[in-house]
Parts: C-alpha cells; sequence; structure tokens
C-alpha cells in the first residue's frame, strides 16, 4: 500500500544527519605498510561514509519499492497519489506502514549497523597486523 | 521472482563491484547499496506475506509468476536506469566535462 513511504522517511532523517556529522568531522590518519612493505599514509573511512552505506541503501530501496507500488496500481501520478487513501483504506494503509514499513526500515538499520561494526573490527585487525 | 531477481541482480552487482573496487570509476558501488536495500525490503514483504498465505506463498500461479518476474526485471533496468543517470551526474571520470570543454590547441 505505501509501505517504502517509512524507509524514505527515513532516508532523509539519514541524509541530514550525514550532512551534520560530514561537517563536524575530521580525518583520522593511519600509517600503514603496502604490498611492497612502503609505510603509506591513510585516511580511515569516515562515520559520514558509513552513513551514506545506509542512505543509499533506503533511498534506492525505496525507489524501487515505491515503482512496484505503481506497478500494482497503488501509487497514483496524480493526487491524492495513494490508492488506498482514494479508497477510504487509510487504516489499513497505516497498519501496514507501521508493521512491514517498520521493519523494513528496522531491518535495514541493524544489517547497516551490523557491517558499521564488523567494518570497525577489520579495520583494527588490519592496524594491528600492521605494526 | 522479484525478490529473487534482485537479490541475483545485488550479487552479481557487489562481485562486478568486488573485482574492479580498487580502479574502478564506475559507481558500481551505487548500485550494490541500492539493489541490497530493495533486497532487504522485499524479504520483509516477502515474510509477511508468508504469514498471510503459508506454503501457498511457494506455489504462485504461472500468471503472477510471470508478472513478478517482468516487474523483476523492469526493477533491474530501473536500478540500472538510476545509476547511469548519478554516474554521468557525478563524471567520476570527467568523461562529460572532456566533452563539454575541449581544450584550445
Amino acid at each position: 500500500m505505501a509501505c517504502f513511504l517509512v524507509p524514505a522517511a527515513e532516508a532523509i532523517v539519514s541524509t541530514i544527519a550525514t550532512q551534520v556529522v560530514k561537517s563536524k568531522e575530521k580525518e583520522e590518519v593511519v600509517n600503514l605498510h603496502n604490498s611492497e612493505g612502503i609505510v603509506e599514509e591513510t585516511t580511515k573511512i569516515s562515520f559520514s561514509k558509513k552513513l551514506g552505506w545506509l542512505n543509499k541503501m533506503l533511498w534506492g530501496g525505496s525507489a524501487l519499492l515505491a515503482f512496484e507500488h505503481v506497478w500494482h496500481g497503488e501509487v497514483t501520478p496524480f493526487a491524492p497519489f495513494l490508492t488506498a487513501v482514494q479508497n477510504g483504506e487509510v487504516m489499513e494503509m497505516l497498519k501496514e506502514m507501521s508493521t512491514a514499513g517498520v521493519l523494513m526500515s528496522v531491518i535495514v538499520t541493524v544489517i547497516w549497523a551490523g557491517m558499521v561494526v564488523v567494518s570497525d573490527v577489520k579495520a583494527k585487525q588490519i592496524i594491528k597486523a600492521d605494526k | 521472482m522479484t525478490l529473487l531477481i534482485t537479490a541475483l541482480a545485488a550479487v552479481i552487482s557487489t562481485a562486478i563491484w568486488y573485482k574492479n573496487a580498487q580502479k574502478s570509476q564506475m559507481m558500481e558501488g551505487v548500485l550494490c547499496w541500492m539493489y541490497w536495500g530493495a533486497t532487504l525490503m522485499w524479504l520483509i514483504d516477502a515474510i509477511f506475506e508468508y504469514v498471510e498465505l503459508g506454503a501457498e506463498y511457494f506455489t504462485p500461479a504461472p500468471i503472477d509468476m510471470l508478472n513478478d518476474a517482468y516487474l523483476g526485471v523492469s526493477v533491474v533496468v530501473l536500478g540500472l536506469i538510476i545509476w547511469i543517470v548519478i554516474l554521468l551526474i557525478k563524471d567520476p571520470k570527467g568523461v562529460i566535462k572532456a566533452a563539454l570543454f575541449k581544450k584550445k590547441k
């Protein structure tokens, strides 16, 4: 019905958060040996970059899901844009948004958080192994 | 079928990204994130449908399967269109810039 609106709303919030984080963060420089054994100055991946992963998943997923809703006639190009609203099925639509929509956002965010944790652990392992 | 086709697109685009990661300027990462995001969202959709339909979920009517496959392929194509538009706008290789501004001899 309109479940894609929940991750789309989260995408707006996370995109704004990314811009705020980006304006405040500083580069973290790490010295690592390259494959030839020469020490190279590298920058550690920033948190705003990691937030960018979440943004891309949320925006991309919502866009493709919105297309699916157009395909099934649940979204129309004219007002009120949602067939559920036009047919007086607002309560059902809100129920779907609060169940499937919220769960979509939660799962995408949890998977992203997992990737952030794994990438942090991996980065620490690389730095430790390099010493 | 839509979930399967999108998941397949996500896996293929991730493999292509990994293969070319260090030298490529084609922004394959955008495709990966987009398809993975959509795959996760459709997975939730599928779980809800499974809860509602039970085992019947795995035995769709041929016409529904065909329509879902058609939708899946259309979704993959739409993802590719979004990616190519982003690639041309961001122009990481400077191809558009070089096409618009020719060097004076």
